[in-house]
């Protein structure tokens, strides 16, 4: 078992035809991801890697039966493409761009209240069920199956904390990157309660960083909900006030967003908070024990 | 992308806000020939810097006579401004906003922000201007008044009437900080901008509506929608060395420590510097080279680094994802050799091809620390700044 992805998934890559969604349609598909369609307005009609190309959502949908989808066109063309796929009937919606204007993701947010579509990003590295499939562009080989959940909002410290696991011989059953913008289709209380409802997954492991206060009202639900241990990992303790750093989303604005406090936060909700990024790994195997 | 308060207050003239009358000057005779025209026998001198606090650090100030303008100016420009935010080297000033001053009844906080929790644009208000919003938020919530703005209608007007009358601004003053409201709103989504802040928005003893102050910040992701901003911005605000790293596509912020940091990716950058700090070092910035490390981008990233002459060491780490490691250290080679770097240089790579990866740097002859652990080379950079033995 495993989360919004697994080997039944049939994927439709929006830019297919484009040198980011061909190279990660390529190597999705190695490890097993069922790429069933390609969207690329204009393009409709042709093959690209033998993957029939459509020139819109809808007709992926109907005629090749998609129900996924990785949207790997650029930033201003991003809003427009998961909206698309919402309205095409798509559940599940995984969106690359790093740049996407955040006023388009407020417009996006509103498109998709009320219907039930998980969007995962922008500016995420995706979503993993390892040896399943692959939405995203994480290197799929340092992922194994195990019973591990990760959720992170950075892709690379997403990386770092899965080889950790493992050195210890722990594997994952789902990884997902929500992304490291200010406004995010999924947020992290969403993805705790997938993984609460997989039986697969033994423990689950949420990587945070300064700004916003998604951990904390994960956290809280999880409290009395999750009945499964979580383990927190909060980067930026050394960032300063009122800088971005790197990702949009992550500025200390108040005193309530920096990473000291947010790991006191967790830890009075009752999360194992782990201080040191380098014993992410040894904790989870440690809890697992 | 932040722009100087003038820019601003340009900005709200065009959507119909009213401003206090003032022009922009970069001497002493520009602004004495500005209060000679503006009229009136009370000026307010402005230092037109980014950074905030300004008031408090004496760059804003009446002036009661041409005179005074003049002494004024001479005071601010081309002196530093040392505010709360600008850090102990401060920011030089290069201009000021000479003004009328506004003959004010009260003033209020008007702002609007993209609010992470109802991920909406949300209009703030506060029942007195100048106050520090996060402070008043946290101590006396109840004074603040908070509005989010349905992007498939946009702000309406009875919103705008709500946040009026919480800042008790009644009768003919109703209509107009709606009209007000309204305008802002419209700046706001027109512009891409990430916040609007009106602090203080002052009511005159005539009854008007005036922004005395405007502070303005736009997302940098929809410039290529908004071409009209490259022109508002002033690289003389920025820090050079991360003008610098953005044009090649680096991500660097300067901090004070002394162990130079090149990560790849904003969560492992940040993990990296939290990894040096909790073995007691202090990281010199934060440096995100992104996907796609090229040899070029490395090279880059280290010319960045070291040219903070703070730093006494470099920690390298990368994990390679969809990049190859033996590309990273080919990078790492060829930027140690062409910059002829002295500094002690920590490597650590994790991810495709790590063995490849190890092996260039062996084979280079060329002098590294290497750790296969972010703690082990944190702990590694560390000791060799403090003078340990490697």
């Amino acid at each position: 078992m495993s989360i919004f992805v697994n080997k039944n998934s049939r994927v439709v890559i929006q830019g297919l035809t484009g040198q980011h969604g061909s190279f990660h349609a390529e190597e999705a598909i190695k490890i097993g991801t069922r790429v069933v369609a390609g969207v690329t307005p204009g393009k409709g009609g042709s093959k690209h890697l033998g993957i029939p190309v459509f020139d819109t959502v809808h007709e992926a949908v109907t005629r090749a039966g998609a129900d996924v989808a990785g949207i790997f066109v650029p930033p201003p063309f991003a809003a427009d493409a998961v909206m698309e796929a919402i309205d095409a009937g798509i559940r599940t919606i995984v969106v690359v761009a790093d740049g996407i204007p955040v006023q388009d993701m407020v417009r996006v947010k509103r498109y998709a209240a009320g219907r039930d579509v998980v969007i995962i990003g922008p500016n995420t590295p995706g979503v993993i069920t390892p040896g399943e499939c692959k939405v995203g562009i994480m290197p799929a080989h340092i992922y194994k199956p195990g019973r591990v959940g990760v959720v992170s909002r950075s892709g690379t410290l997403n990386y770092e904390a899965v080889e950790q696991m493992t050195e210890h011989g722990l594997g994952e059953t789902t990884c997902v990157g929500i992304g490291g913008d200010p406004i995010t289709g999924t947020d992290f209380l969403t993805i705790l309660r997938a993984f609460k409802d997989d039986p697969n997954t033994e423990v689950v492991t949420m990587i945070g960083e300064i700004g916003g206060n998604q951990e904390i009202e994960a956290a809280t639900w999880a409290k009395d909900n999750l009945k499964k241990p979580l383990i927190c990992f909060i980067a930026g303790l050394t960032a300063p006030k009122g800088r971005r750093m790197g990702h949009a989303g992550a500025v200390i604005a108040g005193p309530d967003d920096t990473a000291a406090a947010k790991m006191e936060r967790l830890e009075a909700l009752g999360a194992h908070v782990v201080r040191n990024p380098a014993k992410i790994g040894e904790t989870v195997a440690r809890i697992m024990k | 992308m932040n722009i100087h308060e003038y820019q601003a207050k340009e900005l709200l003239r065009k959507y119909g806000v009213p401003v206090p009358p003032g022009s922009l000057a970069h001497s002493v005779e520009q602004a004495v020939a500005a209060a000679e025209e503006l009229g009136g026998g009370r000026f307010v001198i402005k230092a037109q810097i980014h950074a905030g606090g300004r008031g408090k650090a004496g760059g804003v100030k009446i002036a009661h006579s041409l005179e005074e303008v003049s002494a004024t100016t001479d005071g601010l420009i081309g002196r530093r401004l040392v505010t709360a935010q600008t850090g102990p080297e401060g920011r030089l000033v290069q201009r000021v906003l000479v003004e009328q001053a506004a003959d004010i009844a009260r003033e209020f906080y008007f702002g609007l922000v993209i609010d992470r929790v109802s991920q909406r644009i949300t209009a703030i208000a506060c029942d007195g201007g100048g106050v520090n919003i996060e402070e008043t938020a946290r101590n006396e919530p109840k004074r603040i008044v908070r509005e989010a703005v349905d992007p498939a209608v946009g702000m309406l007007d009875f919103q705008c009437r709500k946040v009026a009358t919480h800042l008790g601004l009644g009768d003919k003053q109703l209509s107009v900080a709606v009209k007000l409201m309204q305008a802002l709103y419209r700046c706001f989504r027109d512009n891409d901008a990430l916040l609007i802040e009106i602090n203080p928005l002052a009511l005159t003893r005539e009854g008007r509506l005036l922004a005395v102050d405007a502070k303005m910040e736009f997302d940098g992701n929809a410039l290529y929608r908004q071409p009209q901003m490259n022109d508002l911005r002033d690289f003389d605000e920025e820090d050079p060395k991360e003008v610098e790293a953005a044009a090649h596509g680096l991500n660097y912020i300067a901090l004070d420590g002394n162990i130079g940091c090149i990560v790849n990716g904003a969560g492992l950058a940040m993990a990296t510097m939290d990894a040096i700090a909790l073995h007691g070092g202090r990281p010199a910035n934060f440096l995100d080279v992104g996907g796609g490390a090229s040899p070029e981008k490395v090279a880059n990233a280290f010319r960045i680094v070291l040219s903070d002459r703070n730093v006494k060491a470099v920690l390298i780490n990368i994990f390679a994802g969809i990049n190859r490691c033996e590309w990273i250290a080919e990078g790492v080679v060829r930027a140690m050799r062409e910059l002829k770097i002295t500094q002690p240089v920590v490597v650590r790579l994790a991810g495709t091809n790590v063995e490849q990866g190890r092996a260039v740097l062996a084979q280079s002859g060329l002098k590294f620390l290497t750790a296969s652990q972010l703690d082990d080379a944190a702990m590694k950079a560390v000791q060799v700044v403090n003078g340990a033995q490697p």
